[in-house]
C-alpha cells in the first residue's frame, strides 16, 4: 500500500532495464500483484508498466507445429483463441475454470506463472510465514490447512501454487521464454516452479530483473482426450482443493502419450512420469487410472483440515481420465455434477 | 520498507461514458478511486477492493475488468464505461430495464457490477447457455440472494439480442 | 366504484431506476468539500493491553493530518448505559479507543487521519504498536463446563429465554420406540453485506454534525453519538437512504461511525471513514454454537419427548443471546419438553443478530432431528411432521393469532412432488449423481414495536409520507409508498415516500423482520388520520359541498372524496389544501402495539422447504438442484419484492448449509478467511431453480395490516431441508455446517 515510482515501457529491452532492482516489479494485468500491494505484502519502490509492449501481446504458430503466446495476452484471449482452441482445448478450457471473466481479461499468461499462494497465513501481514518472513514459522501446519499441500511440502511451508492455467502448461510440457540483464533463455515448465524446501519464499527459478515474454506450447496438444476436473468450495471462482489435468492419446484404442498433472496439492503443479509412463499401452478404464493415481499419490500427506484431499485426489484423477475419453460432453468451468 | 516521498501526479486522458475526461492522479490511486472520488462516478461500487466480489466492474475498452485491481495510470488512453454511461432514469439500457422487471436487486450494492458485467458478458457473444451465463457471472457476488432473479434478467436480454 | 388496491399487487422498487443507473448514493459516496479520509488501525493481539504506540513513521507521511487514539482522544462518556444502542445485549458495549485494553483481535485501536485515501491507508500501516500480551481462549468446545445462563436486559424483551420443563422428559424419552440424540454445530459467519462500513460526517460548525452512516436505523445511530459525545440530538442529524445489505450487522452502530465523528470532532473537518474488508469481520458475527438433542416418539409417531440445549459464544463484556431452543415446543406438540440455553464468555467480539438469528441455529437441529425419528419410524418425514401438527402453542399453552403451516407443507409438497422422495438409502441415479429430497418446516417470531410516520397532502396533489426508517433492499419503501397509497385512494404515482434521516419520525432499527408490521402500520395510521383530517376539512369547505355525508359515506378516490350515494358529489383534495390557505394538510401517528391483546397469543411466520440435491457418488460434491418454499406470513404487500425477499433467504439457506463460515485459528484467535476470497459467499453458480409459493393466511390480532414479516422466515427451513436431502440421498447424517467438499466421501 505504499506509493511507488510509476514508469512505462514499450520494449522488452526498456522494461528489463528499467526494472532493475530488487524492490521494482513489473506489472503487466495487477490483478495479483495489486491484490499484494494493498495487503501490505509486497512493497514495490517502482512499478514498471509493460503492457505498451505490443510484441508480447501476439498468439503466433511456432514452425514446429506448437503455439506461443505471448506473455502479454490476457488469459481471456488466449482462451478463446480459435487456435487453441482447436489444437489446446485442455488450455483452454483451464483458463477458463480459473479466477472470473473480469480477472481473466486484465490477467495475463506471464503474471499468470508468478501468482503467489493464498495460504491464509501469507496473506496476513501480522501472521508469521516462512514464505513472506523467512524464519517466522508456518502457522499453517497446526491451523488451518484446508487449502495446504499433501504433496511435496516442507516443514517450512505447505502452501499450494493457486494457479489453473499453470496446471495445463504443466501437462503440456510448455516452455517458458524469458529475457533479463544477461539476455534471454529458455526454462522447460517442469523446472519453472519450485518446491519450498528451506526457501520457501522463492516460488520459481525466475532470475531477479528477468521478465516472461512468452510461453510456448509444443506440437502435442491432446486435442482429443483431455480434461479439466477442478474441485472447489463453490462452483466458480474458487481456488482448486484439487483439480486434475489429464490429457492422452489414444492408439488402437490404448493409452499413448499420457499426461496427467495436478492443482491444489502442491507448491508447484504436480506431476509424476512414472505415473504417465505407468498408463502407456493401457486401456483408458478406471482401473488404470487408479493405477496411477496411487504413483501420482505415493508419499501424500495430509493435516487435520486437509487429509480428505488424498481420496479426492485419488477419485478426481480417475474421474478426469474417464472424462476426457469425450471432451464433448465437457463445458468450460462447469463442475462436474452440472 | 523505504518511505518514498510522494511522486509527482501525472495526467491521465481517459474517455469516460463517452465523454473526455483528465485526471492528475499519483500511481497508487485505483482506476476504481479515480472514478468514484476524482470523477464522482460513485456508481462504480467498492465491495472489497481485492477484485473479490466484482462491485466494482466497469467496461473498459469493451471489456468487462475490475477497477480495483488496476491502476488510473495504467489506463491511460482508454474509453471506460461506468454504469453511468449505460443509462439514465428515463433512458435506460435494456439490461437496466430488465434488472427492474425482474427485481434482480435489492440493496443495489452488487447491481452496477452486475450490469455491466452482464452487458459486456452479452456483448462479448459469450455464454450460450444458462449454466454457462451462471458460471461467467459468477465473478459478480450479489449478498442478498437476487442470484436467480438476476440470471433470468440477464438471459432475458440475451435472448432478445439473438432474435 | 372500487379502485384496485395497491397493497397487493407486485411493483417494482421505487428506488429501483436510482439503484439501477449508480445514482443511488450510499454512504461512503457523499463527496463533500475538503473531505479527510481515516483509516481504521486493528489490534494484531487478542487480550491484552497497548504499551505504546509510536507515531514517528506515520506522521511522516506526507499528506497525514492527525492520528487518534486512545491516548489523545477526545473526551467520551463514561458510564455504559451511554454506550447502549437500541440492539446492545445486556454488559459493558466496547468503546472504540476509550482505553489500552484490547478485548479481542481486530479491535480497532487507532484512526489514521490523511487528505487522501492513499495516504491514510499507509500511513496506518506504518503504526508501531507494543502489547502486553494476556492469555486468551476462543475455544467454544473446551469451554463447554463454563457455561452460565444469559444476563436479563432489554434485548430479552424480544428474544426470550426458553420456557421451563414442561412433563417429564426423562420418562417419556426413556419409553419413546423411537429416539434420535445428535450434536449439532456450526462455526461463526460474517453478515458481509456488499457495501463495507462507512460514514462521512459532515462538520456543520459548533458541535453540530450531519453524518452519511451505513446503518439499519438512523435513529439508532443518532441516539448513539449524541450520548457518547454529549452532543444535543437535534445538532446530530444521520442520512441512510440507500445501505448496501445488512442482514443484521447494521443493527448496532458500528466503530467507523464512532471514529469519524471522533475525529470530525476533533479536526473541525469533514471525515469520512470507510472499513475495508477484513474489517469487515472485527465486528460482531453469528455465533458459533453447538446443539444437543434428543427427541422421542412412540411406535405410531406421536412425538413424545423434546430435549434441545444450546451453548453458544458470547465476548467477555456482554451476553448476546438469541432464541435458539425454543421452537420445536412450539411447532410441535410434544408433552414432555425441556430446553436449554448458555452462554460461554470467550475472547471475541460480541456476537451479533445475523438473518434469522437463533431461529434457522435451533431449526437445523430441531429439522435435522426430526427426520432422523421419523427414519427410525419408518414414516414419511412431511407425514410425521402432519402427525405431530401444533394447533396450539403448547410450550406458552397460547393459540396461535394464524398459521397456514399445513397448507404450507400440502402446497410445496405438490409443487415440488414430494410424493416422488424414495426412502433413505434407494437413491434415484442421474448419471455420476445420486438424488436426494428433504424438508424442513420454518418458524420465525413476529415482534411487535412501536414506530411512527407523518403524512401530508400537498398543492401539488402529492401524498408524502415519512419515517426515519431505512430499507436494506427488503422493498420497504416501496411497500410503505403502497400501503399509503391505498388509505387516500391514490395512485402510486403520486404517493411519495420520504426516508432514511433522522429528522423524520422516529423508526426502530431495521430487521427481526418487523419492520413492514411496525412502520407499515404507523403509514396506514398516519393516513388514516391525514384521512379524517382531509375529510374534515372538506366538510367545511365553501357552501358544504359534502352535507351531512359522514366518514363512511364517502370514498377516497384519485384525489377526489367522492360521496358514495351521489358520485357526481365530488371534493378534489388539492381544493381542501387551498382552503387550508395552500398548506399542506399533515398528521402523524405512531403505531403502539396493544401489548396486552397480543400477549394472548403466539405470533409466528411459517414456512416449509422441499429441496432436491444432487450429489456426485464418487466426489461427493453437492448441489441444490431444486427448491421450493412456502410461506405463511400474513398479508403479502408486495408479491414481487416479497418473492425477492424469499428467493434471498433461501439462498442464505443454501450458503450456511453448504458454504460460508468464518475459519477461527484457535492457536492465533482470528478468523483468517477474512475476505470474500476464501469467505465463501455462494456464487451464481452455485445457485440452481428457486421457487417461492406465498400461502394465504389472514391474520387480525398482529398489526394494523395483518403483515407478519418475511425477512427471516425464507432462511429458515431451507438448511434443515437440505442436509435432511444429502441424508435422504446417502444416508449420512450432516451435523457440522457447512457441508464441504471432502465431508461424504
Amino acid at each position: 500500500m505504499n506509493n511507488f515510482h510509476y514508469t512505462k515501457a514499450s520494449s522488452v529491452d526498456e522494461a528489463v532495464l528499467a526494472g532493475k532492482g530488487a524492490e521494482n516489479y513489473f506489472i503487466a494485468g495487477g490483478t495479483n500483484l495489486l491484490d499484494l500491494w494493498k495487503y501490505d505484502l509486497t512493497h514495490p519502490q517502482k512499478m514498471v508498466d509493460v503492457n505498451g509492449i505490443e510484441e508480447l501481446k501476439t498468439i503466433t504458430e511456432l514452425p514446429n507445429g506448437g503455439l506461443r503466446l505471448g506473455a502479454l495476452v490476457t488469459n481471456n484471449t488466449t482462451a478463446y483463441h480459435p487456435l487453441v482452441e482447436a489444437r489446446y482445448p485442455l488450455l483452454s478450457r483451464t483458463i477458463l475454470a480459473g479466477a472470473t471473466a473480469q480477472i481473466r481479461n486484465s490477467a495475463t499468461n506471464g503474471g499468470n506463472l508468478l501468482q503467489r499462494t493464498r495460504c491464509y497465513y501469507f496473506y496476513d501481514p501480522a501472521s508469521p510465514c516462512n514464505k513472506r518472513n523467512p524464519g517466522s514459522g508456518c502457522p499453517a501446519v497446526e491451523g488451518q490447512n484446508r487449502l495446504h499441500a499433501i504433496l511435496g511440502f516442507s516443514d517450512k511451508c505447505i502452501a499450494t501454487f493457486p494457479s489453473d492455467m499453470c496446471v495445463a502448461l504443466a501437462a503440456l510440457e510448455a516452455v517458458v521464454r524469458v529475457t533479463g540483464p544477461n539476455g534471454s533463455r529458455e526454462i522447460a515448465f517442469a523446472d519453472f516452479h519450485r518446491l519450498p524446501g528451506d526457501r520457501p519464499e522463492l516460488d520459481n527459478t525466475l532470475g531477479q530483473d528477468e521478465l516472461i515474454t512468452a510461453i510456448d506450447l509444443p506440437p502435442r496438444g491432446y486435442a482429443e482426450h483431455h480434461n479439466y476436473l477442478k474441485l472447489r468450495d463453490r462452483n466458480s471462482y474458487a481456488f482448486a482443493l484439487v483439480s486434475v489435468a489429464t490429457g492422452y492419446e489414444l492408439e488402437a484404442g490404448m493409452i499413448a502419450n499420457a499426461r496427467i498433472a495436478l492443482g491444489g496439492v502442491a507448491h508447484i503443479p504436480w506431476r509424476v512420469e512414472a505415473a504417465e509412463t505407468y498408463l502407456e499401452g493401457k486401456a483408458p478404464t478406471e482401473a488404470s487410472f487408479a493405477g496411477a493415481a496411487d504413483l501420482i499419490l505415493a508419499g501424500a500427506q495430509g493435516f487435520e483440515h486437509n487429509a480428505f484431499k488424498i481420496e479426492l485426489a485419488r477419485r478426481t484423477i480417475v474421474r478426469s481420465g474417464m472424462m476426457a475419453l469425450d471432451p464433448s460432453c465437457q463445458r468450460p468451468g462447469a463442475p462436474p455434477s452440472l | 520498507m523505504q518511505n518514498i516521498p510522494p511522486p509527482a501526479t501525472r495526467s491521465v486522458s481517459l474517455r469516460v461514458n463517452g465523454k473526455p475526461a483528465q485526471l492528475e492522479v499519483a500511481p497508487w490511486v485505483s482506476l476504481l478511486d479515480a472514478l468514484r472520488h476524482d470523477l464522482d462516478l460513485t456508481g462504480t461500487k467498492k465491495g472489497c477492493d481485492h477484485g473479490q466480489c466484482g462491485a466494482c466492474t466497469v467496461i473498459c475498452d469493451g471489456e468487462r475488468i475490475l477497477s480495483c485491481l488496476t491502476l488510473a495510470v495504467m489506463k491511460d488512453g482508454s474509453e471506460i464505461t461506468t454504469i453511468e454511461g449505460l443509462g439514465q432514469p428515463g433512458n435506460l439500457h435494456p439490461l437496466q430495464e430488465a434488472f427492474l422487471e425482474h427485481d434482480a436487486y435489492q440493496c443495489g450494492y452488487c447491481t452496477s457490477g452486475q450490469i455491466c458485467s452482464g452487458v459486456a458478458m452479452i456483448e462479448a457473444g459469450h455464454g450460450k447457455t444458462r449454466e454457462e451465463v451462471k458460471d461467467l457471472m459468477s465473478g459478480n457476488l450479489c449478498r442478498c440472494g437476487a442470484n436467480t432473479n438476476i440470471i433470468d434478467a440477464i438471459m432475458a436480454v440475451k435472448d432478445g439480442n439473438h432474435e | 366504484m372500487t379502485k384496485n388496491k395497491e397493497i397487493g399487487r407486485a411493483r417494482r422498487r421505487i428506488e429501483g431506476e436510482l439503484k439501477v443507473t449508480g445514482q443511488a448514493k450510499y454512504a461512503a459516496e457523499y463527496n463533500v468539500p475538503d473531505l479527510l479520509h481515516g483509516y481504521i488501525v486493528n489490534a494484531t493481539i487478542v487480550k491484552g493491553k497497548i504499551e505504546s504506540i509510536d507515531e514517528a513513521a506515520t506522521r511522516a507521511v506526507p499528506g497525514v493530518v492527525d492520528i487518534i487514539h486512545h491516548e489523545n482522544r477526545p473526551k467520551m462518556a463514561y458510564f455504559d448505559m451511554q454506550y447502549s444502542d437500541m440492539d446492545a445485549p445486556p454488559g459493558s458495549p466496547f468503546r472504540p479507543l476509550y482505553d489500552a485494553e484490547i478485548k479481542f483481535h481486530g479491535q480497532p485501536i487507532a484512526l489514521v487521519v490523511a487528505k487522501t485515501f492513499e495516504a491514510a491507508r499507509y500511513a496506518a500501516s506504518l503504526l508501531k504498536i507494543t502489547y502486553t500480551e494476556e492469555e486468551f481462549d476462543v475455544n467454544l468446545k473446551t469451554n463447554l463446563d463454563r457455561a452460565k445462563k444469559p444476563s436479563m436486559g432489554l434485548a430479552t424483551l424480544i428474544k426470550p429465554l426458553p420456557p421451563g420443563p414442561r412433563g417429564d422428559f426423562d420418562a417419556a424419552y426413556a419409553t419413546a420406540t423411537a429416539k434420535f440424540e445428535g450434536e449439532f454445530h456450526h462455526g461463526a459467519q460474517h453478515h458481509n453485506p456488499m457495501e463495507m462500513f462507512a460514514s462521512t460526517t459532515v462538520y456543520e460548525g459548533e458541535g453540530k454534525l450531519t453524518i452519511y452512516d451505513k446503518t439499519q436505523g438512523t435513529n439508532n445511530s443518532q441516539l448513539f453519538i449524541g450520548n457518547i459525545f454529549g452532543l444535543k440530538m437535534g445538532n446530530v442529524r444521520v442520512i441512510a437512504p440507500y445501505v448496501g445489505g445488512g442482514f443484521g450487522s447494521g443493527l448496532r452502530p458500528q466503530h467507523q461511525l464512532v471514529l469519524s465523528v471522533l475525529a470530525a470532532l476533533c479536526l473541525k473537518r469533514n471525515v469520512r471513514v470507510s472499513m475495508d474488508r477484513s474489517q469487515m469481520f472485527t465486528y460482531g458475527h453469528r455465533p458459533e454454537t453447538i446443539q444437543h438433542t434428543r427427541f422421542g416418539a412412540t411406535a405410531d409417531g406421536e412425538l413424545t419427548a423434546v430435549n434441545h440445549v444450546a451453548h453458544s459464544e458470547t465476548s467477555r463484556y456482554e451476553d448476546y443471546n438469541e432464541v435458539v431452543v425454543n421452537h420445536a415446543g412450539m411447532l410441535y406438540p410434544a408433552q414432555n419438553v425441556t430446553l436449554d440455553y448458555k452462554l460461554v464468555p470467550l475472547d471475541v467480539s460480541t456476537p451479533m443478530d445475523m438473518r434469522a438469528p437463533g431461529g434457522v441455529t435451533g431449526m437445523v437441529a430441531v429439522e435435522n432431528t426430526m427426520d432422523q425419528v421419523a427414519d427410525r419410524l419408518g414414516m414419511d418425514p412431511l407425514e410425521f411432521r402432519l402427525k405431530n401438527y401444533a394447533e396450539r402453542d403448547h410450550s406458552s399453552d397460547k393459540p396461535f393469532s394464524s398459521k397456514e403451516l399445513r397448507e404450507c407443507y400440502r402446497q410445496g409438497a405438490e409443487s415440488f412432488g414430494w410424493k416422488d422422495r424414495r426412502p433413505t438409502g434407494q437413491p434415484e441415479k442421474r448419471g455420476n449423481r445420486i438424488v436426494g429430497r428433504g424438508m424442513s418446516s420454518g418458524l420465525w417470531d413476529v415482534i411487535a414495536l412501536p414506530g411512527k410516520a407523518t403524512a401530508e397532502f400537498n398543492a401539488e396533489g402529492k401524498l408524502v409520507v415519512s419515517s426515519a426508517v431505512n430499507d436494506c433492499g427488503q422493498g420497504a419503501y416501496t411497500v410503505f409508498s403502497q400501503i399509503a397509497a391505498d388509505q387516500l385512494g391514490l395512485p402510486l404515482e403520486s404517493v411519495k415516500f420520504v426516508y432514511g434521516d433522522s429528522e423524520l419520525p422516529l423508526s426502530p432499527i431495521q430487521g427481526g423482520s418487523y419492520t413492514t408490521g411496525v412502520v407499515g402500520s404507523a403509514v396506514k395510521l398516519a393516513c388514516l388520520a391525514l384521512r379524517n383530517k382531509l375529510f374534515k376539512l372538506a366538510q367545511i369547505l365553501d357552501g358544504f359541498p359534502l352535507g351531512d355525508a359522514l366518514p363512511q359515506d364517502v370514498d377516497f378516490m384519485d384525489g377526489e372524496i367522492i360521496v358514495k350515494k351521489d358520485p357526481t358529489i365530488r371534493v378534489k383534495l388539492t381544493d381542501v389544501v387551498a382552503f387550508n390557505q395552500g398548506k399542506p394538510v399533515k398528521a402523524s401517528k405512531s403505531n403502539i402495539p396493544n401489548v396486552f391483546k397480543l400477549k394472548q397469543y403466539t405470533r409466528a411466520a411459517h414456512a416449509a422447504s422441499f429441496v432436491e440435491v444432487e450429489i456426485d457418488e464418487q466426489l461427493g460434491i453437492v448441489n441444490v438442484t431444486r427448491a421450493v418454499t412456502a410461506v405463511a406470513a400474513g398479508a403479502i404487500m408486495n408479491p414481487k419484492t416479497a418473492r425477492s425477499q424469499i428467493l434471498g433467504g433461501m439462498v442464505w439457506g443454501i450458503s450456511l448449509a453448504t458454504r460460508e463460515e468464518s475459519l477461527l485459528d484457535k492457536k492465533m484467535g482470528k478468523y483468517v478467511n477474512d475476505d470474500l476470497g476464501e469467505y465463501h459467499l455462494p456464487v451464481h453458480a452455485d445457485i440452481h431453480d428457486l421457487e417461492v409459493i406465498f400461502v394465504e393466511e389472514h391474520d387480525e390480532i398482529i398489526n394494523a395490516l395483518g403483515a407478519k414479516g418475511i425477512g427471516e422466515i425464507g432462511m429458515i427451513s431451507m438448511a434443515p431441508a437440505i442436509i435432511n436431502a444429502v441424508y435422504n440421498a446417502t444416508g449420512k447424517l450432516v451435523t457440522a455446517l457447512p457441508l464441504k467438499v471432502g465431508d461424504l466421501l
